[in-house]
């Protein structure tokens, strides 16, 4: 399942919708936001995503997770909107038999929604600036 | 010419000024009305770093555009 949200996240609260009685391992990754970024001192971050295209997408990207890792259960939310620094801006979770599929599924997870969801985040800088941020893997891989 | 509407997203839509818009254009693929509305608004970002959809289905650049389309513009997607 992915969802995208303008709510707060809350990691406790999803990652009980992955316990499972065949899950012997669990994995998880937080995306938070920092107050840096190459050189400028960031105030806050503001995310848009196209939801329509985001929510098929995120459904692949679980879909082939789960062909080559396969696990019990996977999330994952990705936040819209304006956000401070320190919150989680994107979670994933996968719970499975063994850890190997839980760190492999969730690390392709993360890897992927970051180049190919459509989502975009505009960072607001201290000295009053602000810009949007070029995903450097994507611009590598074009 | 076809009747196209573009839709902008994050930086295209702060290049444009506008949500979407309905352009009556010369364009055989995806990537003609790219360049189009490039010319138009006088950006300049490469389409290798950005994706198309048409009719919210992801799309190639080479994609054939048809008369009464749905064409998404995103620029490079920065998720996480």
């Amino acid at each position: 399942m992915i969802a995208i949200t303008t709510n707060t996240i809350d990691p406790d609260h999803l990652r009980r919708e992955l316990f499972d009685a065949g899950a012997g391992a669990y994995c998880s990754f937080e995306g938070w936001i920092r107050n840096e970024n190459e050189g400028q001192s960031v105030l806050r971050l503001e995310y848009e995503a196209y939801e329509p295209l985001a929510l098929t997408e995120g459904e692949k990207i679980l879909a082939e997770a789960q062909r080559q890792f396969p696990y019990l259960h996977a999330h994952c939310v990705h936040r819209t909107g304006m956000l401070e620094i320190g919150e989680c801006a994107v979670w994933v979770g996968v719970s499975s038999a063994h850890r190997d599929e839980a760190f492999q599924a969730c690390r392709y997870i993360i890897d992927q929604l970051k180049v190919r969801l459509p989502i975009w985040k505009k960072e607001h800088y201290v000295d009053g600036h602000s810009g949007w941020v070029n995903c450097e893997r994507c611009a590598k891989s074009a | 010419m076809k009747a196209i509407t573009v839709r902008y997203f994050a930086m295209f839509r702060e290049h444009a000024g506008v949500d979407e818009e309905s352009l009556r254009i010369d364009a055989s693929t995806a990537a003609d009305v790219f360049a189009a509305t490039q010319h138009r608004h006088g950006s300049s970002e490469p389409s290798g770093h950005c994706k198309v959809a048409i009719n919210d289905v992801m799309a190639d650049w080479d994609s054939p555009v048809s008369d009464g389309d749905t064409v998404l513009l995103f620029p490079p997607v920065a998720g996480g």
